[in-house]
């Protein structure tokens, strides 16, 4: 299942479901939205935290996290 | 005050909140605001019209009412709780524009609870540049709301949110009484039964959120818990399908309201100012480079423009004590003043400016948003000392308090992340032991010699004090990770907020409340320590203080004038109180080069360091050697003859082993209540004042015995 930690900076996802229940209402709740499309923009110094627009902004999380959120490439 | 009227302004973080705040409230403000903690309600007056004050309450950034941190609970227990002392008429909801779908969310549930509720939309010019135009009158009757458009950096829109605010305050219009999903209908009956009346969606707060809210005692939370049960309720489930019905709404309002003028040519999104900025401050090498060039220029800036108001202030005070002294009849009372009170006093006021300082630093650094991309650089290196890339705010704000950066960490999500953060804070510098530094380093780091011809020598000085304290803070927290358990999984989701120029006058007004809480909260305990000392310094047991002057002319019968008194003064110190006491440390604080002077100013700093150089002035312009001319403490402390050696007692091995002392030892009341406060246990406290203090023991033993 590819998610989000997979996509390199520069491309693009549509989000399609989450594995974590904590995670996925604060995800949920910044935008993260199932059919949302995200881009990849930045990582941190070292690979991680990642950095992705959504939603128009510019939201970051850990690499872990973002492994949380399952996407299909666009 | 139970007839005000209050309204609490409620929005996203970086929604543009604190500046509605500001520009509505001005300086009528009555709680200080620390830069980057807005993490306490803080609370002003707004004249929404000619002779009607309102009461604004201002709570701390949020993305939905439910909350995953500390400082968010604090808006439901404010909100969901009609009973609550702070609980407001209405509330505006303060929206950015250019995130429109986003921040309704938080509307909507705001709404729901029942509380009369304003729109205020923020950011419209940003929301219009990237393309979005709002018909801000449509969306006003899709939500059936109030809606101000606002520019609350500029302040304008003000005229059209009191009308918002007048209107609604009047109306109070309700909100519609279903509740987002449908639950089973006994569920909230049960609740109700039980809880008492209320609107159905906060009847379904209360029973997702009871842990969280204080209105609810232990048995109350259980049967709660009974109820989720008997009606097979998941909270979880519920929020998250709740969110995304809650956005398909707003998707569908939005898309009726705002016109995308993109979508003709929407393959690549436009480059922003940002975009362009985040490459280099972000980027994986000049992204550390840029952050340690900050911090150094500050420091930089700290220690060299800092030091003219300060000598200015430290000269000032030695002059008025001398002409104070000149014109005063020569009594314990003069006494009292000059060198008690007035000492202590100008012991506060030196600080001024570099906190002055200090603050303007970081509220630049707030405002600017460049602080979030520090916590984003630096996340994965402090996890692996168990920190968070938010542990970061509070380790720079500790730079200046250890008190508002404590309460700081309530934004860090994870409980052990969170605890150690609040444990090694204190290790950073803060900007009471600056004095002591400052005087310090003078004393024992030549003035005019520079590294590579560039840097003062004495600024490199001080930079290094503050690495030092940054990487035992990082080690102490190493060590603390091993120790603990964690209760929940650490995380860190954060919106990178966009670059946007400073507020100057919010820059301003964090200064000028910090500036204020410091001269009233920690000159309090100064003023009193200093006239505590100084009575302690000026009298003895029995009657062995009238007697030494008598004895000192005795023995010593060639001495006269100014060398007479001064050898009267010091032999009175060594015999007064707060001799003894120093004199009863002394042995223990011996290897480490002090001596009981120096004894006594540790004795009373451990309520509060600042007092260092207030008991140094109050010691050392009892203890003789006053020279008039110059009597500031720092050529007061240099005039020192160590008795053993003939040397100055202030050489590089006991100035360094006091500098390393000052910058690990915990010595705050402030600080040790705050982490009582925010850990609710004594424990920690008591394991913070326990390792910080070995810590500086005996690393200033080993600096004194290895420079010595």
């Amino acid at each position: 299942m590819l998610t989000l930690a997979d996509l390199r900076i520069g491309e693009h996802g549509e989000i399609t479901g989450f594995t974590d229940e904590i995670l996925s209402l604060k995800l949920l709740e910044m935008g993260c939205l199932p059919g949302t499309e995200v881009i990849l923009t930045h990582h941190a110094p070292f690979g991680d935290p990642i950095a992705l627009k959504v939603s128009g902004y510019t939201l970051t999380m850990r690499r872990e996290e973002a492994a949380t959120i399952q996407i299909k490439r666009k | 005050m139970a007839n005000v009227t209050r309204i609490a302004l409620i929005g996203n973080p970086n929604a543009g909140k604190s500046s509605l705040f500001n520009t509505l409230t001005g300086m009528n403000q009555k709680t200080g605001n620390f830069p980057g903690v807005t993490m306490d309600k803080l609370t002003g007056i707004w004249e929404l019209e000619p002779g009607r004050n309102i009461e604004i309450l201002d709570l701390p950034g949020i993305y939905s009412i439910y909350p995953k941190s500390i400082d968010e609970e604090l808006v439901i227990n404010i909100l969901g709780n009609p009973k609550h002392p702070d609980y407001p008429d209405m509330a505006i909801v303060v929206a950015d524009a250019s995130n429109l779908k986003r921040n309704l969310l938080l509307f909507s549930q705001v709404r729901d609870l029942g509380i009369p509720t304003v729109l205020a939309l923020n950011m419209i010019d940003v929301a219009e540049n990237q393309g979005f135009v709002i018909n801000s009158l449509k969306l006003a009757r899709e939500l059936n709301v109030e809606v101000a458009e606002i520019n609350a950096k500029k302040g304008i829109g003000v005229g059209g949110l009191k009308l918002a605010v007048i209107k609604t305050l009047k109306h109070r219009y309700a909100s519609n009484d279903a509740l987002p999903l449908p639950v089973a209908d006994e569920l909230i009956d049960d609740v109700q039964k039980q809880f008492g009346e209320a609107d159905p969606y906060r009847s379904l707060l209360w029973l997702m959120e009871h842990d969280r809210m204080k209105m609810f005692d232990q048995p109350q939370r259980e049967s709660f818990d009974h109820l989720m049960e008997k009606h097979h309720f998941e909270s979880k489930k519920y929020k998250s399908a709740e969110t995304v019905k809650r956005y398909e709404q707003i998707s569908e309002v939005v898309e009726r309201c705002v016109i995308n003028l993109n979508r003709q040519w929407d393959a690549e999104p436009v480059k922003t100012w940002t975009d362009r900025l985040d490459k280099v401050f972000i980027h994986s090498f000049w992204g550390y480079v840029i952050f340690l060039a900050i911090l150094f220029v500050m420091f930089q800036a700290v220690f060299t423009w800092a030091t003219y108001p300060m000598d200015l202030i430290d000269g000032g005070v030695a002059q008025l004590n001398d002409w104070l002294k000149g014109i005063l009849p020569d009594s314990p009372l003069t006494g009292l003043l000059t060198d008690g009170l007035i000492a202590g006093v100008g012991g506060v006021l030196i600080f001024v400016p570099q906190i002055a300082f200090l603050f303007f630093f970081i509220s630049m650094l707030e405002e600017t948003g460049y602080m979030s991309r520090v916590m984003f650089i630096m996340d994965k290196m402090m996890r692996r000392f168990g920190l968070n890339g938010k542990s970061v705010v509070p380790l720079i704000s500790g730079i200046a308090c250890a008190v508002p950066a404590i309460m700081s960490t309530r934004s860090i999500g994870s409980w052990k992340d969170r605890l150690i953060t609040i444990l090694v804070t204190p290790l950073m510098s803060c900007s009471a032991r600056l004095p002591i530094y400052t005087v310090l380093i003078a004393l024992v780091v030549p003035e005019k010699n520079t590294l590579f011809g560039v840097f003062n020598l004495q600024g490199v000085a001080l930079f290094g004090l503050y690495l030092l304290g940054f990487f035992m803070a990082l080690l102490s927290a190493w060590v603390l990770k091993k120790i603990l358990r964690a209760k929940e999984r650490s995380y860190f989701i954060m919106e990178l907020p966009t670059y946007k120029g400073p507020r100057f006058k919010h820059v301003a007004i964090s200064i000028y409340n910090s500036v204020r809480a410091f001269i009233f909260e920690a000159g309090k305990i100064i003023v009193a320590i200093s006239i505590v000392l100084w009575v302690f310094a000026s009298y003895g047991p029995g009657d062995s203080m009238a007697k030494i002057e008598e004895q000192v002319r005795l023995k010593n019968p060639t001495l006269t004038g100014v060398d007479l008194s001064n050898k009267i003064a010091s032999e009175k110190l060594e015999n007064s109180y707060a001799g003894h006491f120093g004199k009863l440390i002394e042995p223990a604080i011996k290897p480490l080069g002090y001596d009981w002077k120096i004894g006594i100013a540790l004795i009373t700093s451990f309520a509060a360091r600042e007092v260092f150089v207030g008991t140094m002035s109050t010691i050392y312009s009892l203890g003789g050697e006053v020279d008039n001319e110059n009597a500031t403490i720092k050529n007061r402390m240099r005039a020192e003859i160590n008795p053993d050696t003939g040397k100055p007692m202030y050489d590089a091995a006991l100035g360094f082993s006091l500098l390393i002392f000052y910058a690990f030892a915990m010595q705050c009341m402030s600080t040790l209540a705050t982490t009582y406060r925010e850990t609710k246990s004594w424990k920690y406290p008591l394991i913070q004042f326990g390792y910080m203090t070995t810590l500086a023991y005996l690393a200033a033993f080993l600096v004194y015995q290895i420079l010595s």
